[in-house]
Order: structure tokens, then C-alpha cells, then sequence
């Protein structure tokens, strides 16, 4: 898939920059990076944005990443965008909560491109 | 203390906690940093440290860990984790410690078996300055120092029972 809008949820920016950075080094083509602080930001941005891919951390003030996950599962016009949750919450339960809310992927932080490579890119090859 | 609290003081063995600590932070700077973290020969003084982050634990585990470096060594992790000049790096270097405490906290309790479910993490809180006293009502704390590019990093775990 080729110059995808990509939209990183996290609520510090720092670790916003590092999850584009690791896009950018798997080597997907993105056209456009959209961020958001947390999973109401998001939902916003979602609404008002045509987006490929959505990669979100959980534990975010506000509202967090299975909430969001949810809520967007519930939008007919979004609930087809892929999200790849990227956070330390790397429990099996945790796992299981998030895939059955709605994501199509885990990743652990700390992560290496190569892992972010390796989640993501079966999601976008799956998406219709 | 509850039987979950009973089973992870006794069976998961507390003495193992400290080595485990220092290999989730171990980890997080070569995979976040790319830059592996080196044990002293001898303790290093800890004078100067005035970045302080903290991530409490709840569930459990309940308590705080605490990551503490100088700003100097806060702007190079952000240089590092962001590719910006270290002199410059402003409001990120206190982003970035807080997100290297987050990320040590998550890492360690995956590792410690029951944990990663039954434990929560708050968002990282960070403080600057030195000149403060934490009042946590621990029972028990883990405390030990790495260095980064050859300063030092002091890691702390506070444990309430």
C-alpha cells in the first residue's frame, strides 16, 4: 500500500516522533503523519480526516487507547482503518483486551522498526 | 497482604527484582537509544541528578519506580531518541525521561511472572530540581545505578506491601 495517512496515538510527543521515525525506517510509504494526544483527539482527527492506519498506545489520560478502539469500531465511516496498539502494556490480557475491541495488532515498547515492520505491515497488506 | 500479594513476595522471589529491573532499562536504552547502558565498577557519585520521573504501580504491585539523571544526560536521551541537538532539547527531554521511566516500568513487570496483568501503570510524572523529599510509605525499595554515556542513571523501585 502505497502513500498511506498514517495516524500515531500517544499522548507524549517524543514517543509520537520514534513511532514515525520507525514507519518511516520499516519502509512503508507514508505520504502523511496525523497525531493525537489521546483516543478523543483521535476520534476527532478520524472524523474529519480520510486515514489508512491507526497506531495507538493505551494508557493515556482522557481517554485511552481500548476505549478509543471501541468507539471507533462503533463508526461506520472508520471501523474499517486498521489499529496497531504500540504500548508497555505487553500482557497476554492485555493483548486479548485490545484485539477484542477491535485492533489488528500488538506491539511491546520498547520495539525496534523491525518489529513495527513486521506488525504493521500484514495489517495494511489485509486491509480490503 | 492479599493471597496474589503472598504469591508474587514469595514465589516469584524479590531477590530476582533487582537484576530483572536492571535489564528492562538495559533493554529500553538499546532498543529506544541505541545505546546499551554500562554497569560501574564502583557506585558513581549521584550528585546533580535533577530530572526525576516517576511511574506508580498498582494492583498487585503498588508502589513508585523512579528514574533520576542530570539534564545534561536527560537532553542527550532526547537527542538520541528524537535526533536533535542535545543543547537544544527543551520540554522533550522531560517527555523523553518520563517515556524511558514508562517503558522501564512496563518492561520490568512483563517480566516478573503475574504481574503484567495484575499490575496498572499511572502516566510518568516528571520533576526537575534536586532539592525535594518523596514520601511514599514504602516497605521495602530497590535502587540501582547505570551509566549512560558515562553518567549516571539511578533506577528505584519503591514497594508497598
Amino acid at each position: 500500500m502505497d502513500n498511506i495517512c498514517a495516524l500515531i496515538v500517544d499522548d507524549s510527543s517524543v514517543m509520537r516522533k520514534i513511532v514515525e521515525r520507525s514507519l518511516r525506517q520499516a519502509g512503508l510509504s507514508i505520504a502523511q503523519v496525523l497525531e493525537a494526544g489521546n483516543g478523543a483527539e483521535a476520534l476527532a482527527v478520524v472524523q474529519k480526516n480520510k486515514v489508512d492506519l491507526i497506531l495507538c498506545d493505551i494508557n493515556m489520560p482522557v481517554m485511552d487507547g481500548l476505549e478509543f478502539v471501541k468507539q471507533l469500531s462503533s463508526m461506520e465511516t472508520a471501523k474499517a482503518v486498521p489499529v496497531v496498539m504500540i504500548t508497555t502494556e505487553g500482557s497476554e490480557g492485555h493483548v486479548v483486551q485490545a484485539l477484542s475491541a477491535g485492533a489488528r495488532g500488538y506491539i511491546r515498547k520498547p520495539f525496534t522498526p523491525e518489529q513495527v515492520k513486521e506488525h504493521v505491515l500484514p495489517v495494511l497488506e489485509a486491509k480490503p | 497482604m492479599n493471597p496474589s500479594n503472598s504469591a508474587l513476595g514469595s514465589a516469584l522471589g524479590r531477590e530476582c527484582w533487582l537484576p530483572t529491573l536492571q535489564l528492562a532499562m538495559q533493554e529500553v536504552f538499546e532498543l529506544m537509544l541505541a545505546c546499551p547502558l554500562e554497569v560501574p565498577a564502583e557506585p558513581p557519585p549521584e550528585d546533580g541528578l535533577d530530572i526525576t520521573a516517576m511511574v506508580g504501580l498498582a494492583g498487585q504491585l503498588c508502589g513508585i519506580l523512579t528514574v533520576r539523571c542530570s539534564s545534561k544526560s536527560a537532553g542527550r536521551m532526547a537527542s538520541r531518541m528524537l535526533g536533535i541537538d542535545a543543547e537544544k532539547a527543551g520540554p522533550e527531554m522531560w517527555d523523553a525521561v518520563g517515556e524511558i521511566c514508562n517503558m522501564v516500568a512496563g518492561n520490568f513487570k512483563n517480566k516478573i511472572a503475574g504481574l503484567g496483568d495484575g499490575c496498572m501503570l499511572s502516566v510518568p510524572t516528571v520533576i526537575t530540581g534536586s532539592e525535594y523529599n518523596l514520601h511514599s510509605m514504602v516497605n521495602d525499595e530497590m535502587h540501582t545505578v547505570l551509566l549512560f554515556e558515562g553518567e549516571p542513571v539511578v533506577l528505584s523501585l519503591e514497594v508497598h506491601n
